[in-house]
């Protein structure tokens, strides 16, 4: 029997995909930040505040206190579901919460604020995706959870929800502020 | 005990697709009639099972047993019941189990409508579906098993259904869009029975032409209702996301439709065979991808499941096995396919090959916008990216224009050979119609946006195109020899009505919505496309399981009220989620959508108002594509009870491809 080879590139092109999707599948979980970025500071940055350029933040600027470090865009449906627990967290609970404005465009960033509420103490400005590459973010939303010295304890892929917040988030930011207050 | 049935009945449906896996193939093998015609009722049982199955879940939702781990985690007892129904497949579990039941249901079908087919041949196929559904109850079995207990400790009380799939269009949008999904697999279980057999002829075409037509309409009503509970349930008015899990059933879905038109030349004509072969493969291919990418986690989504490792190596291995073994096996005989029949340039066999290329490119593009994250972090060793709906928007448009043209040039095409004049000669008065209504369109709204123009010229080219192929069919006069036609004909003449419809809709609602964020406080008026909007204030109301802000907003035109509009926000009790439930004032034309956001003040709430024309055509067009695919089944070619015989004689004289 002749097999005419040209019939199997589809299959080759078939390998290729698994490799992919194999390969990609090692490689992450996504619900776990790379190892290399856990308990590590801050990447350093310097990139403009959210609607206005002319100021910069740095990652000295989310020293101090422990901090959320959310990822958001208003390309994202799921960001907008999270909204309101990141408004009520804000409101409520003794934490800084910060917003990085991921591969976005500031007048629609701006608008999004506007409507649905701004629960962010400060917003970076990352329409370049630069410091989101640096962490790591694979999507919108992820949020990091960031210790008084700027190191990151903790990073959440998806919605940020009352279960999420119960269950990881509240008990390690009190883990953490009783250590800071033991030392 | 119901619960333990269910397992059981689940690990004896496993065993039937076993059997019906191996029994009808080793009858064709053995030459033995009687072991071949086993098929039938091994598919019968295998559909028995997998209903008790079923059936034994949902009766475990609707008495509330959470000594079940699924149950406990998607119910509550304060869930109304055809919630609990729905919650079957609320989740990850649930929704594999109506996956495989979906998957039983088609091949039962098959077994019971395909009494034209020879024995030889029915075995085959069987067999083919038998194989793919082992894989689906093992994984369900023993990765995703719905019934485990989490006995002696169970909770009293169960967790309650994520708050965005209570709602009318998850009852219905999962089944439909599953039975498009799976239904794929019975052209790809006919073209691999065709393969394995060596019986290359034409006939495969003409056995699964029916059957990926009614495929192909449930996942194009599965999709268009997936994209209207986004755009109502989600709360922001967007009806598109290009979100991994809706890629993952619009890939399979381009494909299906590219296999939709070669299958037709091929039965037609006998051309692109080898090809035919290759996308009904792929068609599945895809929607199994489409359940890999969806549910092994590899990539994040808010449709997705839950994320467990364990599944994704699982179904990866299955896709390898699956996929690769037919693409193998492709490989080796698809040479011996090869045939030649000639046709024109202008020829309706060109125009399909014109079609199957792009929405292969499209269906490609879209795969590698949505696995491109993984390629990126391989090749930048770990860093990672996102890819939104700018790179498709930017690839995805450029590609559906010419394909609209040429389905407006197509409609005059005929097989083999198409004079220039025919397909040409009426073009430039139909263009000049098509430009003066697009004109007429754009000076009514005043709107001189490029892409409408184009976009919308092109659609109601198609449309004037369509018209008159249905005026001046078979040179009758007037609409004579349109009323005379076949069933396929209507059914491709719905669906590219379809087509230019959803084409007018999304760019209509792209480019011309309007939207207004604001704060009311009662009494507020506000203007916003002719509409005026008077706040009456915020009331509260309790759901079966929930608590809500209602806001009450009139709507009107011109001082006549023209509907009360009721946006809720809503707290669930259970999960304690807040959910955006927004009210919409409906109408072919347009529709007002109100959306509540945050009480800010003193009784002072921010609204949000979108004004969407046409948006409605969107779905429209999805549901006449739709109908479009169910009306081709109605032809009589296919119920022709001869037709065995028929197709034997023609594969004698067709081109045999020998056993070797």
């Amino acid at each position: 029997m002749i097999v005419d080879k040209r019939f199997l590139v589809p299959l080759l092109g078939f390998m290729l995909l698994v490799a992919v999707l194999a390969l990609g599948f090692k490689l992450r979980d996504p619900h776990l930040l790379p190892s290399q970025m856990l308990n590590r500071s801050l990447p350093a940055f310097s990139l403009p505040r959210l609607g206005d350029p002319s100021k910069t933040w740095s990652e000295k600027d989310l020293y101090g206190k422990v901090s959320l470090l959310n990822v958001w865009a208003t390309w994202c449906p799921s960001c907008v579901q999270e909204h309101p627990q990141l408004m009520r967290i804000s409101r409520e609970e003794d934490i800084s919460v910060f917003g990085i404005n991921y591969n976005d465009d500031t007048a629609k960033a701006l608008a999004w604020l506007q409507r649905y509420g701004n629960p962010f103490q400060l917003n970076i400005a990352d329409h370049d995706g630069q410091l989101a590459i640096d962490l790591g973010v694979y999507g919108a939303p992820e949020t990091f959870l960031v210790d008084a010295k700027g190191v990151i304890r903790y990073r959440h892929v998806g919605v940020v929800d009352e279960h999420v917040w119960a269950d990881i988030f509240a008990p390690m930011i009190a883990e953490l502020n009783r250590q800071a207050g033991g030392s | 005990m119901i619960i333990e049935l269910g397992h059981f009945a689940l690990i004896l449906a496993l065993a039937m697709s076993c059997c019906l896996a191996v029994l009808p193939g080793f009858g064709v093998s053995l030459g033995r009639p009687a072991l071949m015609r086993t098929g039938g009722s091994l598919a019968a049982g295998m559909f028995v099972f997998t209903l008790v199955s079923f059936v034994c879940l949902a009766q475990g939702f609707i008495g509330d047993d959470f000594s079940v781990a699924y149950v406990a985690r998607n119910s509550n007892s304060a869930l109304p019941v055809y919630y609990k129904i729905s919650a079957v497949w609320g989740a990850h579990e649930g929704s594999f189990l109506l996956w495989c039941l979906v998957m039983s249901s088609w091949t039962l079908a098959v077994a019971m409508f395909s009494q034209q087919l020879t024995d030889d041949m029915r075995a085959r196929v069987l067999a083919v579906l038998g194989s793919v559904s082992i894989g689906f109850y093992l994984f369900l079995i023993f990765t995703s098993n719905p019934f485990d207990r989490t006995l002696p400790f169970f909770p009293s009380e169960g967790a309650d259904l994520n708050p965005l799939l209570q709602d009318f269009g998850l009852i219905v949008h999962p089944p439909l869009l599953y039975i498009g999904y799976v239904g794929l697999s019975v052209p790809f279980a006919f073209a691999i029975a065709s393969l394995s057999s060596g019986q290359l002829d034409a006939a495969w075409a003409r056995w699964s032409r029916p059957w990926t037509n009614v495929a192909w309409a449930f996942l194009t009503l599965g999709i268009t209702l997936g994209s209207w509970w986004a755009y109502y349930e989600l709360g922001w008015g967007g009806w598109w996301f290009w979100d991994a899990v809706e890629n993952a059933s619009f890939m399979p879905w381009l494909i299906a439709t590219a296999l939709v038109h070669s299958l037709a030349a091929t039965e037609k004509r006998g051309v692109f065979r080898s090809w035919t072969v290759l996308l009904a493969i792929f068609a599945f291919s895809f929607s199994l991808l489409g359940a890999f990418l969806v549910r092994s986690g590899v990539l994040t989504s808010v449709h997705a499941f839950a994320v467990d490792p364990e599944r994704g190596v699982f179904i990866l291995w299955y896709l390898i096995i699956v996929i690769g073994g037919s693409l193998l096996l492709y490989g080796i005989r698809a040479g011996q396919m090869s045939v030649n029949v000639g046709f024109g340039w202008l020829s309706r066999e060109s125009f399909i090959l014109a079609n199957n290329l792009i929405l292969t490119v499209s269906a490609i593009t879209v795969l590698l916008g949505t696995i491109y994250p993984l390629i990126y972090e391989w090749f930048s060793s770990g860093q990672k990216i996102s890819v939104g709906p700018p790179y498709f928007n930017m690839v995805f448009v450029p590609l559906m224009l010419p394909l609209i043209a040429l389905m407006a040039l197509s409609s005059f095409s005929r097989w083999r050979r198409t004079a220039t004049e025919v397909l040409f000669g009426r073009q430039p008065i139909r263009l000049l119609i098509s430009g003066l209504v697009c004109l007429i369109f754009c000076l009514l709204t005043s709107t001189w946006n490029l892409w409408f123009q184009v976009v919308s010229l092109i659609s109601i080219w198609l449309i004037v195109n369509l018209l008159a192929d249905a005026r001046y069919r078979q040179g009758g006069r007037g609409f004579a020899g349109f009323l005379k036609q076949t069933p396929s004909y209507y059914g491709m003449w719905l669906g590219h009505i379809g087509i230019a419809v959803s084409a007018l809709g999304i760019v209509t609602t792209v480019v011309m919505s309007e939207e207004l964020d604001l704060l009311m406080s009662p009494g507020d008026k506000t203007q916003i496309a002719g509409y005026d909007l008077r706040f009456e204030g915020v009331e509260r109301v309790n759901g079966p399981n929930y608590s809500a802000d209602r806001g009450i907003i009139a709507v009107s035109r011109q001082g006549r009220l023209i509907e009360m509009l009721y946006p809720e926000k809503r707290l669930y009790s259970a999960s304690q989620s807040v959910m955006t439930e927004a009210d919409i004032s409906v109408s072919f034309w347009r529709d007002v959508y109100v959306a509540l956001g945050e009480p800010i003040g003193n009784q002072a709430w921010s609204v949000r108002v979108h004004v969407k024309p046409l948006v409605r055509w969107i779905w429209l067009g999805g549901i006449l594509i739709a109908i479009g695919g169910f009306t081709t089944i109605l032809d009589k070619r296919y119920r022709r009870l001869k037709m065995a015989r028929q197709l034997q004689s023609r594969a004698e004289t067709s081109v045999q491809a020998s056993l070797a």
